[in-house]
């Protein structure tokens, strides 16, 4: 994100305290727009992010989405950036629910979960924490506790065809932070996606071993570029090291989590980016109406949770056409990725023929394998 | 001259905070209302200074990993590495004390891993005397190995497949967690700090131990002379700054994780070499700046929120009273040996 608009949002934000301020806290006659509703008061919202806010990536998705929701005027929404996963977070959440008024709550970190959530919405039942990753249990978890998420690898995917596209070597690059399910599923979808197009494509991973580890992140784009890896992508908390140094290097580069296009105006192709603002609405819009809040929210593309990066200029007119191919298959529902026969990069088959797993389905939640045409290891 | 302790630090402080006031109004918030928002979300309620002594708990185990050595004229940083094995050390046990009582079990835990972090700075000291490997580099390189232990084995081997997205041990059992100090959210790893901190200064200044150290600190070579046994006390007093920072990674999992994983690595260890040095090393000091530095942790959050300041402007205040707290130090011991060459 750029200052300038940095600078916008900060501005409309201190005017909505401002005017918070001037009518007395919390409590403002009349619907705001918000059709039916009869909303006296002001939705308070709170955000919690692992790492800042502009990051380039996870945390600074999170904050737009955030941001656009704050311009509202019958939400107050309050953030806080670089919380780590300790007893921290818990302070934070009840802290803002004590001193703000909070609510809902946003942790968006996947360990803000257990036990940090887990510990402090049995205290405050009359709050709602929502949190980003998708660990909800009905069996196990408090009423109150929620879970969304959205089904990101279909945008990986969609990169993945443009990547396959537009490699001259046919080596792909893919720099993750740890061997979990999550991002194994996005690396065998963009491998997937990337042999859709051209079957002698390989995608080499490097595993840094932590979410946010530039040096490392660094030194792993290099190296991929030594080994003659033409596109280079991503899973980590900001991929802004690893769209710059492509760029640098002369490579092309896909963007995960948020925009990158404008660190690498030559080379960028496209990215996997979330669409939080829309799910921050409608939960908002939702506790407004008073409406009961689904535990458990899930999408992709067709649910409009995510959405891929506008095409750098490098990408050629077939790659666009076949990733907006792609995309309408995914927007129609009923595309299945992960259709058998499918082996591992062992060799060993992981889905016979003639069985698929469908999107939602929570066996590829507990993935622990990559897809043929990976080069790397799930295990030291 | 008998108010000068206090008179420096305080003086220090007043100053870093009209400084602090400066930078805030430059970023374009209103200094009196952030100088408010600390007071209101480090020590205006009961419910923020339950913040502020939850954050300053682990602070003072792991001032004291930098504090105990410094005595002896060594700088050791190892804390960070020293609260992780700990942490993990801790686990491990608590796993393998799952069937036996709570007791048991939390005695188990805290005795491992008070061997585990002192191992490993006693290590750090060994290696100084025996091996005259410097202390500072072989700690903080040492952070970095434990770092990748912990890693290595929680994505590995000690793995709790549940654990699908944030890797970590098994959990030791809710019934076998540390709770929290009488009714409060302060969890016991207050009460390990105070109660480390207090026994320590007692050692130091009160026992025939605690009189070596500073002999050793002053002049190893004269010790030895004397009949000191210079490598013996450079391991033990290693060995208890180490333990303390164990400890602190023991309260981690005990009472707030549950299980061992990378949270372990937040930065405790860092924080506390800061901690260490505003107190001078003193045992007793790293209490009141320990609750000062966990007070501005827990006011980060209420200047992030209502002056839309970003986080780093905690760390900015953490450098300031560091930086000030120092430098007065400096200025008026010079102040004092002019005024003593002059008398």
């Amino acid at each position: 994100m750029d200052k300038e608009q940095n600078k916008t949002t900060d501005q409309n934000r201190r005017a909505a305290l401002k005017g918070l301020a001037g009518l007395g806290l919390g409590t403002i006659a009349g619907g705001f727009g918000i059709g039916d509703a009869e909303a006296a008061k002001k939705v308070v919202m709170g955000f919690i992010y692992v790492g800042p806010r502009d990051d380039y990536g996870y945390n600074q998705a999170h904050f737009e989405g955030k941001s656009a929701i704050a311009k509202q005027s019958w939400i107050k929404a309050v953030d806080q950036e670089n919380v780590p996963e300790t007893i921290a977070v818990q302070k934070a959440m009840e802290s803002m629910i004590n001193l703000d008024g909070a609510q809902v709550i946003f942790p968006t970190s996947f360990g803000y979960f257990d036990p940090h959530i887990l510990k402090i919405a049995p205290k405050y039942p009359n709050v709602m924490f929502l949190h980003c990753g998708g660990l909800y249990d009905a069996s196990k978890h408090p009423k109150n506790v929620g879970s969304y998420f959205g089904y990101i690898d279909e945008a990986v995917y969609v990169s993945g065809i443009v990547a396959g596209h537009m490699s001259k070597t046919g080596k792909l690059g893919y720099i993750a932070a740890i061997p979990i399910p999550q991002v194994l599923r996005n690396i065998n979808n963009f491998t997937m996606a990337a042999r859709s197009v051209n079957p002698k494509i390989t995608v080499q991973v490097v595993f840094t071993g932590g979410w946010s580890n530039p040096v490392k992140e660094a030194e792993s784009a290099n190296s991929l570029i030594d080994q003659g890896v033409d596109v280079l992508t991503c899973h980590v908390d900001s991929p802004k090291v690893v769209v710059e140094t492509a760029e640098k290097r002369g490579v092309y580069s896909c963007g995960y989590h948020a925009d990158q296009s404008k660190l690498a105006p030559k080379g960028f192709l496209t990215g996997a980016e979330w669409n939080w603002s829309k799910i921050y609405l409608d939960y908002a819009t939702m506790i407004a109406k008073g409406a009961k809040i689904p535990n458990l929210i899930r999408g992709g593309f067709k649910e409009g949770l995510v959405k891929s990066s506008p095409y750098g200029k490098a990408v050629s007119a077939k790659a666009r056409a076949h990733a907006d191919k792609a995309r309408a298959q995914f927007m129609k529902g009923g595309f299945v990725v992960y259709q058998g026969p499918i082996k591992d990069n062992t060799g060993r088959e992981v889905i016979a023929k003639g069985k698929s797993y469908s999107q939602t389905d929570l066996w590829l939640e507990s993935m622990d394998w990559l897809v043929e045409g990976v080069i790397g290891r799930t295990k030291g | 001259m008998a108010f000068a302790p206090f008179l420096i630090p305080l003086t220090a402080l007043a100053l870093s905070l009209l400084l602090f006031g400066g930078f805030v109004s430059l970023a374009g918030a209103n200094a009196l209302e952030v100088y408010h928002s600390i007071y209101r979300g480090a020590f205006g309620t009961w419910f923020s200074w339950q913040n502020t002594l939850v954050s300053a708990a682990p602070l003072m185990l792991t001032a004291l990993c930098t504090a105990l050595p410094a005595r002896l004229g060594l700088i050791v940083i190892g804390g960070e590495g020293a609260v992780v094995l700990g942490g993990l050390a801790a686990a491990l046990t608590g796993l393998a004390l799952i069937e036996a009582n709570p007791w048991v079990a939390l005695f188990g835990m805290a005795l491992a891993a008070m061997l585990a972090g002192g191992l490993l700075i006693g290590l750090v000291g060994w290696l100084r005397h025996s091996r005259n490997v410097n202390e500072t580099i072989s700690s903080l390189l040492f952070n970095y190995i434990s770092i990748a232990i912990l890693s290595f084995l929680v994505i590995g081997v000690l793995r709790d497949p549940e654990t699908l997205n944030k890797p970590s041990t098994h959990h030791i059992g809710e019934t076998h967690m540390l709770g929290a100090l009488g009714e409060s959210s302060i969890h016991w790893g207050f009460g390990f700090g105070l109660i480390a901190c207090l026994l320590l200064w007692i050692l130091y200044k009160r026992t025939v131990f605690g009189f070596a150290v500073d002999m050793v600190g002053g002049n190893a070579r004269a010790a030895r002379l004397s009949g000191l046994p210079v490598g013996r006390i450079v391991f033990l007093v290693c060995l208890m700054g180490g333990a303390a920072a164990g400890l602190a990674g023991m309260v981690e999992v005990a009472a707030v994780h549950g299980r061992a994983n990378t949270s372990l690595n937040a930065g405790y260890g860092y924080e506390g070499i800061l901690i260490a040095f505003a107190a001078r090393h003193h045992p007793l000091a790293i209490v009141p700046m320990a609750i000062l530095f966990g007070g501005i942790r827990a006011a980060g959050s209420l200047m992030q929120r209502d002056h839309d300041l970003p986080d780093a402007t905690s760390l900015v205040l953490q450098g300031m009273i560091f930086i000030l707290l120092l430098a007065s130090e400096a200025v008026f011991a010079h102040l004092a040996r002019k005024r003593g060459g002059a008398a």
